[in-house]
């Protein structure tokens, strides 16, 4: 191996919209290692998760992605509804369904607005940009927000969709779908695309099993897993759609299953929004007492992949423990297979591929003794442990 | 002497052909912003985006060689300069230049994209000399299909190396481009100035995604004002060159003075429309793109070229 020199990407970089540093470590064109450097964006959410009352943390954990600022407080309703085993008005699953699908188009179209700007493809990333924003005025119709909807509460949804509002909202997809077509085909066909993506940043099955990676990255790998049909939440398992799996793992694909899955959300929304019309009971939220004490476990299928959301309750007002695992942080350590031995111009698209969301990753731990309250392991115990396993896994993987 | 200083930095060398490299630099945001659903910006705006970088701090790398790096771009601004004078003299019809002027031609235009790579180089920037590897790949590239595209023209015009004598022979016989051979070589050439203008598809040493404008990087104020008339003088003489080479150069006689314009326009549109429909190409495959198929499309035109088609 000849002499490798660092090539910095981050901390302020084009390809990055958040400050998070990668270390390229390049033979010429050609990378040799990638080493990911966080702790640019800690915003200790989960200790203000903690300070804050059930229904307060809704509006915490939506600011934790500006992006998929819905599936936080989906996997986080979830999980608070869990633990006194609410069940929510059948109106509201709807709602939710429709917020959360509205938001996943929003996000992909970003993601192909971003990816097609890193290629230097400029006219995608103003063309989709252009098709998103009917989206986001639908949101403000909706929600009242185009960004950060505060749509959710405990025990269902805050706001109604009108019958008037409904119609709206099928006229915008149906102007949607002809551009979303058109997208599509200027994507899907173009060769010098496909000449640029294809066999470019690979990603075999075993490779997301071996990390954990999760949403459209493992999709386009072949793993078949969408938390919306296996752990049914919302009104996915009432609606009719399908779970798009495409087998290459490059990044081609990524953008293939993205692209496609437009296609199943405005499906979805379609349905949510007949069922809507159909049904005459108004009732949007359940009243919700108290949380009696327990833990719940809450699930979403972000735009990104899994969200997770751990929430522990006393039996008082606030949560005492909350746990937030965002999806790009399992899908961020599978640079290490995409980007090593690619030149740094794919490595450049590699990592935006996974369409990763640094902020909403970065967490920090220390682990106490609960009866005692002594600190047993501090920051730098558990980045050892860390360490450790990914010793094992780097043997695993031979790098 | 005092004719020929002239020549360099008014008309039509300096001053004017920065003031039209601007003004067609304004037509590529304009085209490209409609394209985009955008408004684009107003008609002076590279006059502002030029006075506002003379005006602010020019900072210089720590490391590397200072000197070196503040040179480099005056001198990108001089060879293209002079390729102006050389180019435009005989095309405007103001003097018509001397025997074998299009190979000095050939060597000029290659002078900015040269010193870029010596100011890159001296930043001492690792992302620069990332880019400068890239520029150094991407003119081994397109010089040589560039080159053989020449020959075919040289070939059609009687074996006359003299620009001026190539545009008097279109206008006898009728431009070049209305020719099979010509055509092809049309294309070529179209996508080497792509290419040498540093524009998307090929803008790989720039490569923002990447290496975050990688070759001019370090460049900031007077310096990075001086890379970008650079940049406009050549957005007008590679076009201007490509229409005296295949269009039977430039009339300024009563009505055609329109159709000069519009010839060095359509050009430039065309390099436009190229840029705004094609993301960026990875280095090795601009180089397989350009060494196997520019290459044989550049030999067919020679070929067609011996046997007059």
């Amino acid at each position: 191996m000849g002499k490798k020199k660092i090539v910095p990407l981050g901390p302020y970089h084009p390809l990055l919209e958040e400050p998070e540093f990668f270390k390229l470590y390049c033979d010429g064109e050609i990378v040799k290692d990638i080493v990911w450097e966080t702790g640019y964006n800690h915003r200790g959410i989960e200790k203000i998760c903690q300070t804050k009352t059930f229904e307060q943390v809704f509006y915490v954990v939506e600011r934790i992605c500006g992006i998929c600022s819905t599936s936080h407080p989906f996997a986080y309703a979830n999980a608070v509804e869990s633990i006194p085993g609410v069940e929510i008005p059948l109106r509201a699953k709807y709602i939710r369904s429709i917020v959360g699908e509205l938001e996943r188009i929003h996000s992909h179209l970003l993601w192909v607005g971003l990816a097609g700007h890193f290629l230097g493809y400029n006219t995608v990333f103003m063309w989709a940009w252009k098709y998103r924003e009917p989206i986001l005025d639908m949101f403000e119709i909706i929600t009242g927000n185009r960004n950060s909807y505060a749509m959710f509460t405990i025990g269902g949804v805050r706001r109604d969709i009108s019958d008037e509002k409904a119609n709206q909202l099928k006229k915008v997809l149906e102007d949607f779908l002809p551009k979303l077509d058109l997208l599509v085909g200027a994507v899907m066909d173009d060769p010098v695309l496909h000449a640029r993506l294809k066999n470019v940043g690979t990603l075999t099955a075993e490779d997301i099993h071996d990390f954990g990676a999760v949403g459209p990255t493992a999709r386009a790998s072949g793993v078949d897993i969408d938390i919306r049909r296996d752990d049914p939440y919302a009104a996915y398992d009432l609606v009719d759609w399908n779970v798009i799996i495409a087998q290459a793992g490059d990044v081609f694909a990524k953008a293939e299953v993205r692209l496609l899955e437009m296609y199943e959300s405005a499906k979805i929304i379609q349905q949510c929004i007949e069922a809507l019309k159909k049904d005459n009971n108004d009732e949007i939220k359940v009243k919700v007492k108290d949380i009696p004490p327990g833990t719940g476990i809450g699930r979403a299928e972000a735009p990104r992949g899994e969200v997770f959301h751990y929430v522990k309750s006393d039996g008082g007002n606030s949560p005492v423990r909350h746990k937030i695992r965002a999806p790009s942080y399992t899908c961020i350590p599978t640079f290490r297979r995409s980007c090593v031995g690619g030149t740094i111009s794919d490595a450049a698209i590699c990592t935006a591929a996974v369409d990763p969301c640094y902020c909403c990753t970065e967490r920090m731990a220390q682990v106490y003794d609960h009866s005692t309250g002594k600190k047993i392991m501090n920051a730098a115990e558990l980045i050892k442990l860390s360490q450790a396993k990914t010793r094992e896994l780097r043997k695993k993987v031979k790098l | 002497m005092g004719k020929e200083i002239f020549y360099f930095l008014i008309f039509p060398g300096l001053l004017f052909s920065g003031v039209v490299g601007g003004f067609l630099s304004w037509f590529d945001r304009k085209i490209t912003a409609k394209v985009q659903f955008r408004q684009g910006p107003p008609l002076l705006q590279t006059l502002y985006d030029f006075v506002k970088l003379l005006n602010k701090e020019t900072i210089l790398p720590e490391k590397g060689s200072r000197f070196t790096f503040m040179v480099a771009p005056i001198f990108a601004v001089f060879g293209a300069a002079i390729s102006a004078v050389l180019i435009l003299l005989p095309l405007l019809n103001i003097e018509t230049g001397f025997a074998g002027d299009l190979i000095v031609i050939v060597y000029l235009l290659n002078i900015p994209s040269l010193t870029y790579i010596i100011g890159a180089v001296a930043s001492a920037n690792p992302l620069a000399s990332v880019g400068a590897s890239r520029e150094m790949k991407l003119i081994l590239s397109y010089e040589v299909p560039f080159l053989l595209v020449l020959t075919s023209i040289i070939i059609k015009a009687n074996m006359t190396i003299k620009l001026d004598e190539i545009i008097s022979y279109q206008v006898q016989n009728g431009a070049f481009i209305g020719s099979l051979s010509g055509i092809i070589g049309f294309i070529v050439a179209l996508l080497c100035i792509q290419a040498k203008l540093g524009l998307v598809p090929f803008d790989i040493a720039e490569g923002e995604g990447e290496i975050c404008d990688g070759i001019t990087i370090e460049f900031s104020g007077s310096t990075y004002a001086m890379v970008n008339l650079a940049k406009y003088i050549m957005l007008f003489i590679l076009p201007a060159l490509v229409v005296g080479l295949f269009f039977g150069g430039l009339n300024f006689a009563n009505i055609n003075i329109l159709w000069s314009i519009l010839k060095v326009v359509l050009v430039v549109l065309l390099l436009t429309l190229i840029r705004n429909t094609n993301p960026r190409v990875r280095i090795d495959q601009a180089m397989k793109f350009f060494w196997i198929w520019m290459n044989l499309f550049a030999i067919v035109s020679v070929v067609l070229a011996i046997f007059g088609l």
